[in-house]
């Protein structure tokens, strides 16, 4: 069976492999570590309240994590709200319904939008985005849905709302694709099975695919959201770097990459620096905590899918 | 086994290819630069055109000096210079008396030039120079004056019709000396401003939105109707934005310009510390321009290596000599002549 021997380009390849699997532990570790080390002063100073307290102030050395994090996932869900509707409607339409002349150029330009660095997204964001909605679509929402409380206060087009617009449009890309490949990988028969049971297209689109994809659609929607909690440069453009919990989603806010981002460069002072580091740290566990909730969600609904199928 | 020789080979190859690229690299790195001294600086962003001309312009001088210098902010500045990283630092804001005894070796503050803050606003349909006094600059950053029609800001400029809009102050949401200048003349003027928030790199602001960098906030200004912000003079006049008048300590209207700011630092030459460790902000005398600091290089008393140290000391004397008199056409204000006298004392002190 064996021609030669094989043993050890085998076994050379097998601990290559292993060593690139394991360089992953590595690189976390390594960063989880420095991360630590780092930030021990700060760590030492505030304890675990640092992830409580909501005041950040360098020149009096009190610092908090707290409005970075909401800020952050604020954000970040605010996002995937308008992204995640958008980028299925996208996949499914691109999959089910597009002519066939279309459907290249929308995939291309959809990948494109993936491509563009987040600078020119911040940009484009300053001088499209911030104008519109503070004459436009600011306006709109406070005069009809301004009941709802979430839009009380001046607008000036810069603040939480604009940075989670112009996030979604930046995850927007990353979800649809995903998600329109794994549409594509659901089976035809399904399709068929359920339009001769005398489905309407939407029913098809409902139960023969999405219900199918729902596991793969999961995984896009963690993958942008991924992409969304870390995002910098776009968001500290339009955010507005107000360390304050929002009240309004017209309200300036302020994330744990933007923060960092800012202020390390003239950061003076020990702690100061170290609570810097500590936001590094917050931010790293705050996406190791989103993503295990999102592995419970998928773990969830794989399991609801095996029982029902058995 | 051949196949197993065979798949390694081609690994042993290129490890032995890298080695002998690195060694290559190793031998041949020291024979590239026979006889020129690299003097390594790194700290404050503001003054960074001004000190990259005067590097260049003291390089080709002086062919066998080579000065570098890396724009990576003053706390940078000052971490790497007190630990001995870079041969000198550079910081918009004096270092503090914890972190100098914390430095490993002694270091001396060189002014070398002044820079300044300026209001800046939009105002559509407003084309007169708007005054501003020190406490409605505090004000609208402690979101105690909210609209432009404010008592405070009337009562300054007497025949300009202002709308009843709200301000939308804009601050800098990067850690810089321009805050620093800003928050310091603040803190100065606004016993409020001094107790709630203080003065550093960054601070605590109590209303308003971060915009990152100089053209940051006056992207902001310019784009968003009845913004309020406030940037660096040199930054104003490069790109010829209309900026606002500030009341000094005299009680006169000054609109901000190198002569105006070298001014504030002459009113004060007397009483400048030894260490030069000061801060102008809200100088006396009639011209002074109140919202301006010095900008420091920070220095070794004695550095590691004797010529390094020497080859400072020259550089620094052609500055107060030579260098000076370039800042003004930049936009940065020149040290006025009794500061920068003071200072060759200081410069032939180091070794």
């Amino acid at each position: 069976m064996q021609r030669g021997s094989g043993g050890v380009a085998d076994r050379t390849f097998a601990a290559l492999m292993l060593g690139c699997a394991l360089s992953i532990f590595a690189i976390v570790a390594l960063i989880l570590g420095i991360l630590i080390l780092r930030s021990r002063l700060s760590l030492h100073e505030f304890g675990f309240s640092f992830f409580l307290r909501s005041d950040w102030d360098p020149v009096r050395g009190s610092f908090g994590a707290v409005p970075f994090i909401w800020g952050t996932l604020a954000s970040a869900f605010l996002a995937l709200l308008i992204a995640v509707p958008l980028a299925l409607g996208v996949a499914v339409f691109i999959n089910e319904m597009c002519p066939r002349a279309l459907r290249t150029p929308i995939s291309f330009l959809t990948e494109l939008l993936a491509a563009i660095p987040s600078v020119v997204y911040g940009l484009w964001a300053i001088f499209v985005l911030v104008p519109i909605m503070r004459r436009s679509v600011g306006p709109f929402l406070k005069k009809f849905f301004g009941w709802t409380g979430l839009f009380h206060g001046p607008n000036f087009g810069i603040g939480l709302l604009t940075a989670s617009m112009i996030l979604a449009i930046m995850v927007l890309p990353v979800i649809s694709s995903i998600a329109r490949d794994v549409i594509k990988a659901v089976p035809n028969t399904q399709r068929e099975g359920v339009l001769a049971l005398g489905a309407t297209r939407w029913e098809m689109v409902r139960i023969g695919v999405l219900r199918n994809a729902r596991i793969g659609i999961v995984g896009a929607v963690i993958l942008g959201l991924g992409r969304a909690l870390g995002e910098t440069m776009a968001v500290t453009m339009v955010i507005g770097n107000h360390a304050a919990i929002p009240k309004s989603l017209f309200a300036p806010a302020y994330t744990l990459a933007s923060v960092i981002a800012n202020e390390f460069t003239e950061a003076t002072g020990d702690l100061y620096l170290s609570a810097l580091i500590e936001i590094g740290l917050a931010l790293f566990l705050v996406t190791i905590v989103v993503n295990a909730i999102a592995r419970l969600l998928v773990f969830m609904v794989t399991r609801g899918n095996t029982a029902r199928a058995v | 086994m051949v196949r197993g020789v065979r798949s390694v080979v081609p690994i042993l190859l290129s490890c032995a290819l890298l080695n002998g690229c690195k060694s290559s690299q190793q031998t041949g790195a020291p024979a590239a630069d026979p006889g020129i001294l690299t003097i390594n600086g790194a700290g404050a962003s503001f003054p960074n055109p001004i000190y990259s001309k005067w590097f260049a312009e003291y390089g080709r001088l002086h062919p066998n000096v080579r000065i570098n210098y890396q724009p990576i902010g003053s706390g940078g500045g000052i971490r790497q210079v007190s630990l001995g990283i870079v041969d000198f630092g550079a910081s918009d804001d004096p270092m503090t008396d914890a972190q100098l005894q914390q430095s490993s070796h002694p270091l001396l503050h060189i002014p070398t030039v002044l820079g300044a803050v300026v209001p800046v606003y939009n105002l559509p349909g407003i084309s007169a120079e708007i005054r501003f006094s020190p406490e409605a600059l505090a004000g609208i950053y402690l979101g105690t004056i909210t609209f432009w029609d404010d008592q405070k800001i009337v009562a300054d400029n007497p025949g300009v019709k202002f709308p009843h809009e709200e301000i939308l102050p804009v601050y800098r949401s990067d850690g810089s000396g321009t805050t620093f200048i800003f928050t310091d003349y603040l803190t100065k003027v606004s016993p409020v401003w001094a107790k709630q928030v203080g003065n550093s790199t960054s601070v605590k602001w109590p209303v308003g939105i971060g915009q990152k960098g100089n053209e940051g906030v006056a992207g902001m200004v310019r784009e968003a109707p009845y913004a309020f912000g406030y940037v660096e003079l040199v930054y104003a006049l490069q790109n010829h934005m209309t900026f606002g008048l500030v009341r000094n300590g005299a009680g006169q209207w000054i609109k901000a310009s190198p002569a105006a700011v070298t001014a504030a630092a002459e009113a004060q030459a007397d009483t400048i510390p030894a260490d030069f460790r000061v801060s102008l902000a809200n100088a006396g005398g009639t011209a002074s321009y109140p919202i301006c600091s010095f900008t420091w290089l920070l220095v070794p008393q004695q550095s590691a290596d004797a010529t390094k140290g020497r080859q400072l000391h020259d550089f620094l004397l052609w500055m107060l000599s030579e260098g000076e008199q370039e800042a003004a056409a930049m936009g940065y204000a020149p040290l006025p002549r009794p500061v920068a006298e003071r200072l060759k004392n200081t410069v032939a002190s180091i070794r």
